[in-house]
């Protein structure tokens, strides 16, 4: 469902970020990336509370003609952008929130492994060795494949 | 047959071969596959072989005894040496030397053969065979089969004098270990000039460079040379005494070694062995991996925290992939820290991953800490596939049995523990990675029978829902703080969420609840804000006292009512607004009825309840309580459609605030009220009827009385786990009350349904007309 899923670090800049129609993939960068100042904004105008008490889920973003782009962010400012299309209107919104709560958990789960400094890319590389199997990042990236590949 | 007279050197020898064709363990026969090979690597001719085969009476016999066998190998010597084969050469050739059976197995006879023979001639022979090891282990890297003779050929020009020892390559066909063995003081040998490095890790330091050698000079080889001897070991125990036998011998060589311990070497060495039993951990390695996990944290029950582990195992110098897979696969309730199992995992996976051994997939069973899990059953049998075995003779090995009855044994212990528990629903268990989680489950399956009859599927999530809002109110409300923005609307899926902050709360001692009936999420992993941190979510959540949360939280979810139920009442959100209608109006209407049914008993604890709801909704009002209880006497309905409530209204963070009311309130009892979240079932749970059943009111109120606050303090599972089987008994108890009422309503249901189909047929002649 989701047409492009992104992962953005404190400092805006991005951990990952795959695109389902791999080849228009440019746009949708660009829209994550103006997305992002519409969630500094967000977060900025809750600010005022306590954080805790910032939801974390910032919802619809910005709509566009084509897509929608909501938004997600944790307690650590790292950001998750999603965009999905706008004719997919069977989307609700709680549904847009089980997405990033997975989203979310896929994520510390990357996060709990020592070996990952955070800001790292997470991305899973080609193991050297052969059979050298899931590793937590590709888990991340195959649950991001899975939400995008929900078809609806 | 001819006596046979056997020098004592022979006899050991003899014996030793023969205890290594015994693959059966009869003590008298000798298989014939396995004495054939051994034959086949005497590279005699094979008349000879025939002949010997003949003379020594195992043709007639069709076996080989024991007699036979050594009359055999003694022939084998004679024809080796080049003497005629005749009966009475067995007896009359003196100072034969040991026959020797030429086979990839060389090194190990040489000097097992060696090592039956004086201590000075075990040195020489051991000077005489480190030399070969360089080459050797060329050799391997050329064919991992039995071709090993023409690099031998040249060892033999370093063969000492000793005639013992000459047969360097002798070495019968003993188990493949011993090539191992031998690879091992080879790596040793030619560590020396690298033991500079060594010691940067020096616990590992020999292993390493033993290992480090070996692995240089497999180079592209993987697992097959290993596999075979690994297999074999495992094949052969008897060898097993020949094994021992090698440590010492192998000490005498300590000096080539830069570290120190033999014993590592040993361990190395079995652990290498162990591989093909899938990845099982022999004592000593878990007992080295004991002592390494003291070094760092000396508690044995404690974790270790993930920036010691890493640096722990950085120093083995594999990449950094590697390790952050073998930590994915071993940090099992993926906390970030590894208890002393996990450690041992982690650490035997990287010492099979520097002696070549791909990593698995999934953890492998034997490696898994002691949970009871009922998945991986498959791993094991993987294993050996993924190392593939070329062409070795190895069987496959035992697999799943060795370390299933370790499973089994944890069976017992958690039957035992959980007789108390009045849980038996059949929760399906979904394989989170907690431990904790697990074992409760574990609990909840052996647990007594309280069965909850019906609607086993349906009931389930909401069992879980039941469970975990039971559980930890407290929990939830720090979730809820968090995760406000989640609205009632949410999909099950947010259940999961729910159960992993029960989880997670686990880990963080907090004491949560298993459960996870949840379906397809990945095991749910706690809302950022919990982890280990959720004890403090809690406190504050406590620490919350002027209700904030309730809001209308609480009060909300009565505004699902289900359905003409019976008795929604105890709405406990409602409270005020007392109405009279009978128990069974409302629901539909406003959450705000409260039914009014005096005769309920009354239960301190539903006043608590119904106090603590008051509250959230109400913020305060303690004196609102006390006219709120009679209500609220609902009968277990009224707890089970506070639950239910619960269940279709989205997270309150009421129960959070609930306890804290209520401590403010007056009544000081104040369980935790169930966590008023619970989406899913909502609807279907909010049938039960309010009427009666005070008993198991009196239940659930006790239940929910003896529901402790979240107890910050312990960290250790026991705890948790207790807490957990408290809050799943209420669930229990709740649900199977909602059963009963739900039952109920299905009869009334039909008897109407009934009355109807008659007035119908009543009808119906009119109709014609």
């Amino acid at each position: 469902m989701a047409v492009c899923v992104a992962v953005i670090a404190k400092e805006n800049y991005p951990l990952y970020i795959r695109s389902i129609p791999t080849e228009n993939e440019l746009k949708f960068h660009y829209m994550v990336h103006t997305s992002l100042d519409v969630v500094d904004e967000k977060i900025s105008a809750m600010g005022k509370a306590l954080v805790d008490q910032r939801e974390l889920y910032l919802g619809l973003l910005y709509p566009t003609e084509d897509y929608k782009v909501y938004g997600y962010v944790t307690n650590s400012k790292v950001k998750f952008v999603m965009v999905v299309d706008s004719s997919n209107t069977a989307l609700r919104d709680n549904e847009i929130r089980s997405m990033f709560r997975k989203l979310h958990n896929s994520y510390t789960d990357v996060m709990c492994n020592p070996f990952y400094n955070p800001g790292d890319h997470i991305q899973s590389r080609a193991p050297a060795a052969p059979l050298m199997a899931v590793s937590v990042r590709r888990a991340f990236d195959s649950m991001v494949t899975s939400m995008m590949i929900q078809v609806c | 047959m001819e006596g046979l007279t056997l020098s004592d050197a022979e006899q050991k020898y003899y014996s030793d071969l023969f205890s290594y064709c015994d693959i059966e363990s009869t003590k008298k026969v000798a298989a014939n596959g396995r004495v054939l090979e051994l034959f086949r690597a005497a590279q005699l001719p094979n008349d000879v072989v025939l002949q010997i085969m003949e003379l020594c009476g195992a043709t007639r016999l069709g076996y080989f005894g024991r007699s036979q066998f050594y009359i055999a190998l003694k022939l084998v010597a004679v024809a080796q040496s080049g003497f005629p084969l005749r009966v009475e050469s067995i007896n009359t050739v003196k100072d034969l030397p040991l026959p020797r059976f030429v086979a990839s197995k060389n090194e190990q006879e040489s000097r097992h053969a060696a090592s039956y023979s004086s201590d000075s001639e075990n040195q020489g022979s051991y000077s005489g065979v480190i030399p070969p090891p360089p080459g050797r282990g060329q050799v391997k890297k050329g064919s991992v089969s039995h071709d090993t003779v023409q690099p031998r050929t040249s060892a033999d020009q370093q063969e000492p004098a000793s005639p013992v020892v000459s047969p360097q390559q002798s070495p019968p066909t003993s188990p493949h270990t011993w090539r191992k063995h031998s690879r091992h003081p080879s790596g040793g040998n030619s560590e020396r000039p690298l033991t500079g490095p060594g010691p940067f890790w020096s616990p590992f330091g020999e292993a390493q460079s033993g290992s480090s050698a070996g692995d240089a000079v497999w180079s592209g080889h993987s697992p097959p040379p290993p596999q075979e001897t690994w297999v074999s070991f495992a094949d052969t125990p008897p060898t097993s005494t020949l094994l021992t036998m090698h440590p010492a011998s192998v000490q005498d060589q300590t000096t080539v070694r830069t570290v120190a311990s033999a014993t590592t070497a040993n361990e190395i060495r079995r652990q290498s062995s162990s591989y093909d039993d899938p990845w099982k951990i022999t004592d000593e390695q878990r007992q080295y991996y004991v002592n390494q996990f003291k070094t760092i944290q000396p508690d044995l029950n404690g974790f270790i925290p993930g920036s010691a582990a890493k640096e722990f195992f950085t120093k083995s110098k594999l990449p950094i992939l590697e390790l952050s897979h073998i930590w994915e696969l071993s940090d099992f309730d993926k906390d970030g820290a590894l208890t002393l199992d996990e450690f041992c995992a982690a650490f035997h996976l990287v010492v099979a991953r520097k002696n070549g051994y791909d990593l698995p997939e999934k953890l492998p069973e034997s490696l898994m800490p002691k949970l009871i899990d009922l998945e991986d059953s498959a791993d094991v049998g993987d294993q050996p596939g993924e190392v593939g075995y070329s062409g070795s003779p190895a069987e496959a090995p035992p697999s799943k049995s060795p370390s299933m009855p370790s499973l089994n044994q944890t069976w017992p212990e958690l039957n035992q523990s959980s007789e108390d528990t009045a849980i038996v629903h059949p929760v399906p268990i979904r394989m989170t990675p907690s431990k904790i989680h697990m074992q409760e489950m574990e609990l909840k399956r052996t647990g007594s029978d309280h069965t909850n009859p019906t609607s086993p599927l349906l009931v389930k999530p909401s069992d879980l829902s039941e469970e975990s809002k039971i559980n930890s109110s407290v929990k939830f409300a720090s979730g809820n703080t968090v995760a406000d923005g989640y609205s009632s609307s949410d999909s099950f899926t947010s259940d999961p969420e729910q159960i992993g902050n029960n989880v997670t709360h686990q880990r963080s001692h907090s004491g949560t609840s298993p459960d996870n009936t949840a379906p397809p999420p990945p095991p749910p992993r706690p809302q950022p804000s919990h982890s280990r941190s959720s004890s403090l979510d809690m406190n504050r959540t406590f620490a919350v006292t002027t209700g904030q949360q309730q809001a209308g939280v609480v009060a909300h979810p009565p505004a699902v009512p289900p359905r003409p139920q019976p008795s929604q009442a105890p709405g406990p959100v409602v409270h005020r607004p007392v109405d009279a209608d009978g128990l069974i109006t409302h629901t539909s209407t406003s959450p705000q009825q409260i039914p009014e049914q005096p005769n309920f008993a009354d239960f301190s604890q539903f006043e608590v309840f119904a106090a603590s709801n008051v509250n959230e909704e109400q913020d305060d009002e303690a004196e609102k309580h006390p006219e709120v209880l009679p209500v609220e006497k609902a009968s277990d309905p009224a707890s089970s459609l506070r639950v239910a409530k619960t269940d279709s209204k989205i997270e309150e963070k009421t129960a959070a605030s609930v306890p804290a009311n209520v401590s403010k309130g007056t009544t000081p009892l104040a369980p935790p009220p169930k966590p008023v979240r619970r989406r899913l079932k909502s609807e279907d749970e909010l049938r039960p009827e309010v009427d009666e059943h005070t008993q198991k009111t009196g239940v659930l109120a006790a239940v929910l009385a003896s529901q402790p606050s979240i107890p910050r303090s312990v960290g250790k599972d026991k705890k948790a786990i207790q807490a957990s089987i408290r809050r799943n008994k209420e669930t229990n108890t709740v649900l199977a009350r909602l059963n009963s009422e739900l039952q109920q309503q299905l009869k009334d249901v039909l008897e109407e349904r009934i009355s109807l189909e008659v007035q119908l047929e009543q009808l119906r002649p009119f109709s014609h007309l």
